[in-house]
Formats: C-alpha cells, sequence, structure tokens
C-alpha cells in the first residue's frame, strides 16, 4: 500500500477542516471495506485517511417524528439489531445481512455503500425505496440531496472536495407499509449483484389496494435507478399479479446494463423483471403484516 | 507524511503497545510485528475470512482494519481462545469431528463460530451456514465443520446447564 | 455412514484425533507465511500487464535506486537452460519452460508472468520499488480459445514450437500452438457404431479452473555464503521443490536443502514451484534471507489452473444398452507452454465402462493462459463431463436406469481400457451398486423444478517413492519422520498404518514430516499416493521394527531369534514367554540401544480408484440458479485407515466439483485479462451453497497394499459437474453441454426451451 497519513478527528468540524485542507488528497475512512482494498491494489491513493468513526453525528441511529436518522458511519450489524428497522424499514435489514459476510457487515456503513457509488451497491436501491435523503456537510454548510440523484456514474457521486456525507434520513413509514430488497447473484452469499431490486409499498386499510409505492433497481445502469413510472403504475391500483408483472415490464424498459463477468446484459434485462416482481411481491406481504418467507440468496 | 505511531489496544486480555505505519493493516502488525501468525493471510480483500479476529467482540477481517483503528479496541485472536493448555469446546469440537484438513482456514472459521456461538448460542444449520459464508475452506467441503459447529454448540449448552443445575 | 467398515484391525478404521490438530486448531502450526528469520527481507514481484507481448527492454534502474531496496532480479539472473529435458520423479520438465514461466525470458505469454523482483527493508518498499521497474513491451496478439489457436493462421505463442504427432510418420507440422497429440484406439469402431442401434454424438466446453487453496503460493529463501541454499516453503513435494530449484539455479541437488512448512491447501497446485528461485537469487543478491509471498490475483493469473477444453464424444449402444463402441476427440488448453493433462483425460474418458471398440484422440495446444498444472484427478473431470452426460442422454433414449445401465456397461477386473491396461480388481459397480441402494436413490424426489443425477469417476491412482524413518523410544512410543507433506491429516493416517503393524495406539505414533536433509526421498504429495505409498514404507519400517525387536527379546531370553516371533504388540518366545512392546522398548538400553527401522516404497502400483455419485437439486426457472439439495457420494476406499479422513477427501472434492459445475471460471477479456481474480468473482461455493455431503465408503480392497488401501484424494470431483447435468436435465428439460452452468447460460438454454 502507498504511504498516507491516519487522522481521526472526534468532532465535525475537525473533520471537515481536514478534508479541506488545500494540496492534499483526503478520503474519509468508515468501516473501510471498500477504501482499504482499493488503496492496496492502487486504484485510490490519498494522502490522508480521516477515520469518521469517533464523530458523534456519524453514529446516529435514532427514529423520531422526523422518520430515521441513520449516521453515515453506522456499521451493518447495529441496522440489522435495531427492532425499528427491523420492523419498518426491512429493505435496509435486507441489504444490510447481505452486504459482504458477517465480518464486513461488523464495519461496513450505508454511508460508506452509498460513497463508494457502485452501481451493485446492495443499500442504495432499498434507500432509494425508502426515499432517504442525503444530509451532507461541507465548507459552505448543509445540504440535503434526494439518494437517487447522489450517484453520478460507476464510482462518482455529488460529493465535492471538502464535503463528507452525515446522515441519511428517511420519513416516517405510513401505516400498512412494507419493503423489501433482493438480489441476484450466482452463489447464496458473498457476491456483487448481478441485479437489485428494492421495493416499498403502502397499502389502503383493507391490504388489497396499493396507495404508494416506490421501486429501485441496482446494477443495471451506471448509477442505482430509481424505476419512476413502474413506481407511479402501481399507485392507486388493486393488488394483482398482473399489475405487478405491469411494474416488471415498465422497469425492464428503463435499465441500460452491461455484460460482464457477472452476467450478460440480455440477463440482467430478464432477471429485473424477476427480481421487480419478486420484491414487490415480498413488500406486500410484509405491508399486511405478514411474515415473509425469504432466505437471502433463494 | 506517513509517520509511524504507538497504538495501544488490548490483545487476548494483554494491554499491548506496539509502533505501525497508517498504512499497515491490523493482519499485517499481528503477524509481522506481534509474531501472531495464527490469523492467516488469504485474499487480502475480505473475501476469504481466513484472518477473521474479533474486534471489540465482533468478527472482522484484519486484512480491512488499518492497525491504527485498533487504538483501544479488543482484539481477540486465534491464540487466545484456549484457557492455558485448556481448548476451548469450538477448538475441541474440530478436532474431534475432524473438521480440517489443511488448516489454513481453521483460525478464521474457529473465530467466526466464537462470534456466532456468542450471539446465538443454539444455531440451525442454515444459521451457521449463513454466519460462515464468509470463511473459504476449499478442503472439506463444510460438511464436519457445519457439524463441528452444531457440536460445540451442544457442549456448550450442556455445560451451562450443567453450571445451573450446581448453583 | 460405511458399508465395510474393517473390522478385523485395531488401528485401522478407528478415528483417532489428528496428531497435528491442536497447532492448528490453536494457530500455532506453521505454514509458509508464518516464516520469520533475523534479517529477512521482503519480496515483491513484477508481472506483465499484457497476455503476449516481447519484452524489449528491462530497466530496474529506479528500482533499485529507492531506499531500503536491496536486490533485484530478472530473469538474467537466472542461468541459461538450453534445451535440457529434465526427469523429475512424476514426469519429465522442459527446463527453458520451467525457467522462464518463473521469470519470462524474451515474451511475456500470460497476463502476470513474471518479469522482475525486488526484495527490500518491509513489503510496501518492495511493493512501491517495484511500480518504478520500466518494462519496453511489442504486444502480440494473444490466443485465449482452444479451438482457435490450433487453426493455422493462428498467433504463434513459441516459434520452435512443432506438434509431436501420435504416429511418427505424420511429419513436421511447421510452426504451431498444438504441443503434441494422443491417439489410442481398441477393435474395429466403425463395426462397433454399425452394430449399435442408438448413436449419440454431442460436443462439451469447459472453461479453466482454479484449485482455489486458500493459501498463496510462498517461499523464503536464505542462500548461504558456502553455497547452501535453505528454502522453506508451502509444498506438495518438498523433494520435488528441491530439484526444480537446483535444476533452475544449475547447482548440484544437495546444496537445496527445502524445508516443508505446514500447507495451505494444493489440490495439484503446489507441486510446481514458482517462487524459490527469485527468493534464492534476491538472497544470493542481497546477503539477507527473502521472503516472497504471492497475492491473491497472482495466484489466480499466474499460476497452474486446470485448462479449459472442448470434446466431442460419440457413443453406440444396442437395444439392451450394452455400449457397442465409443469415440472422443479434445483439446485442451496447455496454458503458455506445452504439457495440459490431456493425456491422462484421454486414458480416463471411457475408463469406468467396458468398451469393445473405443477410439481416443487428443491435443494438448498452447494458449496465452497461464501454465496449467494439475488439479485433483487432472483431466478426468473435464471427460467425465462428457460421457456422463451422452450415457444419460442415451439411457434416456432406450429406457434405462442409469444405474442399472452403469452395472451392465461397468469396468470390472479384467476389463482393458482404451489406451491398454487391463484393470485387476477394481470397485467400480460395487459403487453403483452402493448410490442404487443408498436411501437417496430409493427415496423419491418429488417438487416442481427438481431433478435427481448420478454419475460416476474414475482415476488411477499413483504409486511412486516414499521413505519413512521410525525410531522407537524408551516409553513405548515411536517417533516417526516421514517425507510426505501433509495436506489433509496424512500424518495420521501413516501413523495408524505404523500403529496397526506395531499393535501399538496411534496415539502412541508421533509423526513428524521432515526437510529434504532429514529423510529418504519421497515425491510428492499428490496422485492419491500419500496413504498408499508413504502407507508401504510405514509398514515397511514397522516390519524392520519387529524383526529387530525380536532379537532383543531373544537376547533377553537368550534364545535363538529365530523362536522367537513378533505378534500382536509384542514378542514371543519359547516356553510361552512373551513381552509387550512398550516392556521391551524400556529394556532398548540394555539390549543394545536404539531401534530404528527405515522403509521405502517404490515399485507398488495403485489398482485404480471409482466412484458414484447421486444428486438432487432444484432449478429457479426464472434466473437459472440452481439449488443443491441433497448429495450422496458413494466411493472405493480399498480399506479406509482413518474414516473421517476419507469421508472429509470425499465431501471436499464433492464440493469442488460442484464449483467445477455451477460457477466457476476464468473470465478473460479480449485483451486477454481475466476479470475476475479475485475470491469474489472467482466463485467457489461457500458454506452456504451446499448441503451436508452424504458419504458411502465402499471397501473392495486393493490388492498391492497390505491393508487393501486405495486413494480416495482424486476421484471425488470427477463426477459432479456431470451428475448436475444430468440433474438439470431431469429438472427443466434441458441439457447443459458448457461449464460452469452458472445462471446466465442456464437460463439462456431454459428460455430458448421454451421458444421452440
Amino acid at each position: 500500500m502507498h504511504a498516507f497519513d491516519y487522522q481521526a478527528p472526534t468532532t465535525l468540524r475537525e473533520a471537515l477542516e481536514l478534508l479541506s485542507k488545500p494540496q492534499q488528497s483526503a478520503r474519509p475512512l468508515a468501516g473501510g471495506t471498500d477504501l482499504i482494498d482499493q488503496m492496496r491494489v492502487g486504484r485510490l491513493t490519498p494522502e490522508v485517511v480521516i477515520d469518521i468513526k469517533k464523530i458523534a453525528e456519524l453514529n446516529a441511529l435514532r427514529v423520531d417524528s422526523g422518520g430515521l436518522h441513520l449516521g453515515a458511519a453506522v456499521p451493518c450489524y447495529r441496522i440489522c439489531s435495531e427492532r425499528a428497522i427491523i420492523d419498518d424499514y426491512s429493505a435496509l435489514v435486507d441489504s444490510c445481512r447481505i452486504i459482504g459476510g458477517v465480518q464486513i457487515q461488523s464495519r461496513a456503513s450505508l454511508g460508506g455503500n452509498l460513497c463508494n457509488s457502485g452501481p451493485a451497491g446492495d443499500s442504495i436501491p432499498s434507500l432509494i425505496a425508502l426515499q432517504a435523503t442525503c444530509l451532507i456537510a461541507g465548507p459552505q454548510g448543509t445540504r440535503e440531496v434526494p439518494v437517487e440523484s447522489f450517484c453520478t456514474g460507476p464510482g462518482k457521486n455529488v460529493l465535492r472536495t471538502g464535503e463528507l456525507l452525515i446522515e441519511l434520513r428517511m420519513p416516517r413509514r405510513a401505516p400498512h407499509s412494507g419493503s423489501h430488497y433482493r438480489r441476484m447473484i450466482p452463489r447464496n452469499e458473498m457476491d456483487i449483484a448481478v441485479v437489485g431490486v428494492g421495493a416499498s409499498v403502502q397499502l389502503d386499510a383493507t391490504g388489497k389496494t396499493i396507495v404508494a409505492a416506490r421501486l429501485a433497481l441496482g446494477a443495471v445502469a451506471p448509477t442505482p435507478l430509481y424505476a419512476e413510472s413502474a413506481s407511479q403504475l402501481l399507485a392507486g391500483q388493486p393488488v394483482s399479479d398482473a399489475l405487478i408483472a405491469k411494474a416488471a415490464q415498465a422497469a425492464r424498459e428503463i435499465v441500460k446494463p452491461i455484460s460482464d463477468m457477472r452476467g450478460t446484459a440480455e440477463y440482467r434485462v430478464h432477471v429485473t423483471g424477476v427480481l421487480v416482481q419478486r420484491a414487490l411481491q415480498a413488500a406486500i406481504v410484509r405491508a399486511r403484516g405478514e411474515a415473509c418467507d425469504y432466505r437471502p440468496g433463494h | 507524511m506517513s509517520r509511524k505511531r504507538v497504538v495501544s489496544a488490548t490483545i487476548n486480555g494483554d494491554l499491548v503497545e506496539f509502533l505501525c505505519e497508517p498504512r499497515q493493516t491490523l493482519l499485517e502488525v499481528l503477524r509481522n510485528v506481534l509474531e501472531l501468525t495464527g490469523a492467516k493471510e488469504g485474499c487480502s480483500n475480505g473475501n476469504c475470512g481466513a484472518c477473521t479476529v474479533l474486534m471489540n467482540g465482533r468478527p472482522v477481517v484484519s486484512c480491512l482494519v488499518l492497525a491504527m483503528e485498533a487504538e483501544g479496541a479488543e482484539i481477540r485472536t486465534i491464540e487466545g481462545v484456549a484457557c492455558g493448555s485448556h481448548l476451548d469446546e469450538v477448538q475441541q469440537a474440530f478436532l474431534q469431528g475432524a473438521a480440517l484438513q489443511c488448516g489454513i482456514c481453521t483460525p478464521g472459521f474457529i473465530m467466526q463460530t466464537e462470534a456466532l456461538l456468542a450471539e446465538n448460542p443454539q444455531p440451525s444449520e442454515d444459521e451457521i451456514r449463513f454466519y460462515l459464508a464468509g470463511n473459504l475452506c476449499r478442503c472439506t467441503g463444510y460438511d464436519k465443520i457445519v457439524r463441528a459447529v452444531q457440536s460445540a454448540a451442544a457442549q456448550r449448552q450442556q455445560a451451562s446447564h450443567s453450571t445451573q443445575a450446581t448453583r | 455412514m460405511s458399508t465395510g467398515q474393517s473390522r478385523k484391525y485395531k488401528v485401522i478404521g478407528t478415528r483417532p484425533v489428528r496428531h497435528d490438530g491442536v497447532d492448528k486448531v490453536t494457530g500455532r502450526a506453521k505454514y509458509g507465511a508464518d516464516v520469520r528469520l533475523t534479517g529477512m527481507l521482503y519480496a515483491a514481484m513484477l508481472r506483465s500487464p499484457h497476455a503476449h507481448a516481447r519484452i524489449k527492454r528491462i530497466d530496474t534502474s529506479k528500482a533499485a535506486a529507492v531506499p531500503g531496496v536491496r536486490a533485484v532480479v530478472t530473469s538474467a539472473d537466472l542461468p541459461e537452460q538450453g534445451d535440457r529435458i529434465v526427469e523429475l520423479g512424476e514426469g519429465a520438465a522442459n527446463m527453458p519452460h520451467l525457467s522462464s514461466n518463473i521469470l519470462a525470458r524474451d515474451k511475456v505469454l500470460y497476463r502476470g508472468h513474471a518479469v522482475a523482483a525486488v526484495a527490500a527493508d518491509n513489503i510496501h518498499i518492495a511493493e512501491e520499488a517495484v511500480k518504478l521497474i520500466q518494462v519496453e513491451y511489442e504486444i502480440l496478439p494473444p490466443e485465449m480459445d482452444v479451438v482457435k489457436a490450433m487453426r493455422s493462421g493462428a498467433s504463434i505463442l513459441h516459434d520452435d514450437l512443432r506438434t509431436e504427432f501420435a504416429s511418427p510418420s505424420s511429419g513436421d507440422s511447421g510452426p504451431t500452438n498444438v504441443a503434441k497429440q494422443y491417439l489410442f484406439e481398441k477393435g474395429d469402431v466403425a463395426a462397433g457404431f454399425s452394430r449399435s442401434e442408438v448413436v449419440v454424438e454431442r460436443e462439451f466446453d469447459t472453461a479453466t479452473v482454479h484449485q482455489g487453496y486458500i493459501e498463496p503460493h510462498n517461499a523464503t529463501a536464505l542462500w548461504n555464503p558456502d553455497g547452501k541454499i535453505t528454502v522453506w516453503m508451502s509444498t506438495q513435494g518438498a523433494f520435488s521443490a528441491r530439484q526444480q530449484t537446483a535444476e533452475v539455479l544449475r547447482v548440484p541437488v544437495s546444496s537445496v536443502k527445502v524445508v516443508p512448512m505446514e500447507i495451505g491447501g494444493g489440490f495439484g497446485g503446489k507441486i510446481p514451484i514458482y517462487l524459490p528461485p527469485v527468493a534464492a537469487v534476491l538472497s544470493r543478491k542481497s546477503g539477507r534471507p527473502v521472503k516472497l509471498v504471492m497475492q491473491r490475483a497472482d495466484v489466480f493469473e499466474a499460476t497452474g489452473p486446470t485448462p479449459g477444453s472442448h470434446i466431442r464424444l460419440k457413443m453406440g449402444v444396442s437395444k439392451d444398452g450394452k455400449i457397442q463402441a465409443a469415440e472422443a476427440w479434445m483439446a485442451f488448453e496447455a496454458g503458455a507452454y506445452p504439457g495440459s493433462p490431456v493425456g491422462m483425460a484421454c486414458m480416463c474418458v471411457f475408463a469406468c465402462y467396458d468398451i469393445p471398440n473405443g477410439r481416443i484422440e487428443g491435443y494438448d495446444v498452447c494458449v496465452n493462459r497461464p501454465r496449467t498444472f494439475a488439479y485433483r484427478a487432472p483431466g478426468s473431470t473435464h471427460v467425465a463431463f462428457a460421457i456422463e452426460s451422452v450415457i444419460d442422454e442415451i439411457c434416456q433414449k432406450i429406457g434405462i436406469d442409469p444405474a442399472e445401465f452403469r452395472l451392465k456397461n461397468g469396468a470390472r477386473e479384467g476389463t482393458r481400457r482404451v489406451d491398454g491396461p487391463t484393470f485387476p480388481r477394481v470397485g467400480m459397480v460395487e459403487t453403483v451398486e452402493a448410490i442404487k441402494n443408498s436411501a437417496h436413490y430409493r427415496t423419491p424426489l418429488t417438487g416442481k423444478n427438481r431433478g435427481r443425477g448420478i454419475a460416476s469417476g474414475f482415476w488411477f491412482n499413483v504409486g511412486l517413492k516414499s521413505s519413512v524413518t521410525a525410531t522407537v523410544n524408551n516409553d513405548g512410543t515411536v517417533s516417526l519422520v516421514e517425507g510426505s507433506t501433509d495436506i489433509g491429516g496424512t500424518r495420521t493416517s501413516i501413523a495408524m498404518q505404523l500403529a496397526e503393524t506395531l499393535g501399538i495406539a496411534a496415539e502412541d505414533v508421533n509423526p513428524t514430516v521432515a526437510d529434504t536433509d532429514s529423510v529418504g526421498y519421497t515425491d510428492i504429495t499428490g496422485g492419491s499416493r500419500v496413504t498408499f505409498a508413504t502407507g508401504i514404507a510405514a509398514v515397511e519400517a514397522a516390519k524392520e521394527i519387529q524383526r529387530q525387536l525380536v532379537e532383543r527379546a531373544a537376547l533377553l531370553w537368550d534364545c535363538d531369534p529365530k523362536a522367537a516371533c513378533y505378534v500382536d504388540g509384542g514378542v514371543q518366545g519359547p516356553d510361552g514367554k512373551r513381552i509387550g512392546f512398550k516392556e521391551l522398548a524400556e529394556k532398548l538400553h540394555l539390549t543394545g540401544g536404539a531401534v530404528i527401522g527405515n522403509g521405502t516404497s517404490s515399485a507398488a502400483q495403485q489398482g485404480g480408484a471409482f466412484g458414484t455419485h447421486c444428486v438432487d437439486l432444484e432449478v429457479d426457472p426464472d434466473t437459472g440458479k440452481v439449488q443443491i439439495l441433497r448429495y450422496t457420494i458413494a466411493q472405493d476406499a480399498g480399506t479406509a485407515i482413518h474414516p473421517s479422513y476419507v469421508e472429509g477427501q470425499m465431501q471436499g472434492g464433492v464440493v469442488q466439483g460442484i464449483g467445477w459445475a455451477l460457477n466457476e471460471e476464468y473470465f478473460y477479456d479480449e485483451q486477454g485479462s481475466m476479470r475476475n481474480a479475485t475470491f469474489l468473482d472467482y466463485r467457489m461455493p461457500t458454506t452456504y451453497d451446499v448441503p451436508m455431503i452424504d458419504t458411502i465408503i465402499v471397501e473392495v480392497p486393493d490388492p498391492a497394499h497390505p491393508y487393501g488401501v486405495r486413494g480416495v484424494g482424486e476421484v471425488p470431483i470427477c463426477p459432479p459437474p456431470a451428475a448436475i447435468a444430468n440433474a438439470i436435465r431431469a429438472a427443466v428439460g434441458v441439457r447443459m453441454r458448457e461449464l460452469p452452468m452458472s445462471p446466465p447460460r442456464l437460463l439462456a438454454e431454459i428460455l430458448k426451451a421454451q421458444t421452440k
């Protein structure tokens, strides 16, 4: 690995100062599970690595009247063990349980997963489905960006020099809501998504009609996608196989996948539809308060 | 720019101070500085689990931890599992159950099993397989490893029941 | 589960804790990368970014100038090899090829091909310095595909390579990538096919796959000023590594000592050497010990995987289900230098069956991929995929149960293989019977998109040479020194054979794997040979101890040694006299000192190993993903010495075979760069991908071994791809003829079938 300096600020102000020092490339370190490997292979060569795990704001994890506040450095395992998230933001737990293995989940954070901005990042479709907003701090103060606008290309995002992702905020969940994330991988664990789909639905009190829905797709375009038209065609419609199939078709129409060692473009298009159906069905089951028999990888 | 610094951490119960560069991983320091070579380097990018250690009670792949991040942390490695010359239930189960062939993945599997059983003392076969999926073994086909974990869990349950019974 | 569990032995067939077990569960066992010597330097290698290029110039001056760098080497630092061919025990090596695979000379022939190395005070300095080495390349077009590389007009890897034809009269091939042709014939193939009511001919492709051992290759070398070279490394064969190192460096073999450290898996891949000569020359140049450890990407890109292949197979069967004729044509990727296992594949393809008329043709073809090397039953898995798939199709066509078909046609004692040899007593049909009678096969499989498949496989198993030295200690234990590196518990399986022969407990034998200066010549741990051949050596050593102990007892009793004999763990003498092993051991100092038994094995040949597998699986027809539901393997182990480790070999081989079947492959881009050289994207099965693997140990003793041992390590990898392909056919009606049967490939076939 190249030589670099390591800093572990304890306040946000300190971190922001370090990040905006001129003539010095800096990179924040949360779980390190992407960054350390990228430095090892020489893809990233920051002069200073700023460990942000000691900053209180980045470790926040609470649900209040405004919804869920998730510090950018909170590791996956904490998210998976938080009752309020398991109950109301299930898709996040689905994501956090399959990002790497258990060891990776001890360290990896959703902030890191998002800032790595991989098209296949497993948390991003869930964050989009759950309507997350990114709270970003920088030299000019803080700003908010909807998560679907955060990534701008493979490994690229809206963060400017000196800026730091602080928190992910998700609105309170309406009653009769459910969400789910699933992905297609060739093995059952320890793979990068060939296709990933996040789905969130809100049903009416009868559980028979979709009030609102959000679908998001991973690994099928240069960035994770919010499948807007597919989401909108579900709103106000009674739940039916035909409706779900229609959403799957609409999702297939917006993907622009590549062929690589993980799958061909045609395969990804086909599987997008398959997973949209499965993710929607699971989200609906959860919205009805029923148990969803989902085994990761299956 | 890349200053060496002293890091203090509790390793297998002992307070240890070591000097390291920021670019050194916890795995490199454990193996090359502290001579705790039980954690193995199989891939250096977190995909094989051979370097698994416990950091503040959580299993981590030490190849993806900077040594400097260990400041103030509690680290447990395979060298700290046995109590003196007394093997613990997991080590004993791997040994009795022939759950290793070449043995290079064994320290990582044992550490991951320690984490599993601490979190979930009676895991199902499916839960064991899911929890250990970040540890690759190329020799055994996993059958005897999963059985060893089941046996260690049962042993531990039995031990804790008999402790309760004597109370 | 075991069918014929031996009861006639006291130690054999029991399951003692392995002798090296505690070291391995406490992290104390020292593997190659754990070596640490005073003043040790760390080395890093520069590897080719191109798949095929001529090296015009190498400038190492900037790297050499980095503070902390102690030595730099390129191929110019290795001696010229001329065109020497050297016998290495398990086969001959072409020295210029071996040497230039270690450090490229005028051409790089695959991405990752080693070009130079740097030794420095720490690994970070070495890695930074390597980046400063400048190499000027003339990039050449790569040949990545085995069939394309055979065509005229293909890019040529070696200007001097000419095809070695099976028949010398075939003439000069001119410059080519085809290194060798194999041809075997038996009977009258045309007549056989004309007698056949059903003839099936199919083509198959298999991908390059890697052994995938978790421990990367490593070597630490010290070149002493007195000319002695010591290498500490993980290797499947210390003596082979010693000879390869000595030959590459052109020093006498006795000036090299190889100290075999614990080895983290090999499966054939740690027979060839890559690092010791480089570490040794760096040591000579720096005057310090040098440690060189591969990165995982290097292991994938630059060590020997098993080749991809293209196979055409034709079989003719009469209506009653008897094979009348069979024909196979196959081309295997050798990689950068000749030497694929295609010859062995040719000998394995029809070995499970009695083929009255057969023809086998094979080609060894160079391509711009790493030089392939052995991987568990090299060549046999490829051809098992082809023949076992064709047989399944034939069974379907003529409506015969696939187990019945195998019983009807299976090889038996006296069956002559198409390539010539005649089988001694073997257990092929017994393994089929074991599967046929298994709870698994007898339980009907139900459920949508589920299917069951069976397949058989063969591997020769080799004998070769082994040495053992055993010393009786006066506390009644025995120290056993062997040359076979222990990859999967062989210390114990060897110790158990010695213990059985001496009538003592396995725990009273203390086995040690020694360096090349401390034990007699021993061939590699490979070819499923250690428990067989090193076992024979241990039995010989034990018999030698028996003879000496009889003499000692006779001395104590003051009788003629001829009047005493070794029985049941002690010496029996005249007038009902008896002295136990332990008691006699305590008196060694009074009777003439140490008792040392030496044993060797060199001539014994194994009879061959067979296995039959049964798998149930479920296909997700919408994603093409396969879940393995249930798996049973029946294998002839001859006599299982330590059943747990026999089962372990079977289970491990099966899971490697499952990986090969479903997901593992080298994925190259058009420039010849491997795109998946990580454990993330080279998808070996995880715990969560497989079920328990049920084992049935069949015991048809091999007459060539005193206890009937057959090697068990390799054959379990052969049947899984075919068994899985057959089960997929049963589940969703599509027949897969290309490995891996990954979700995208399987889904494409399913969709194709639906639109038909």
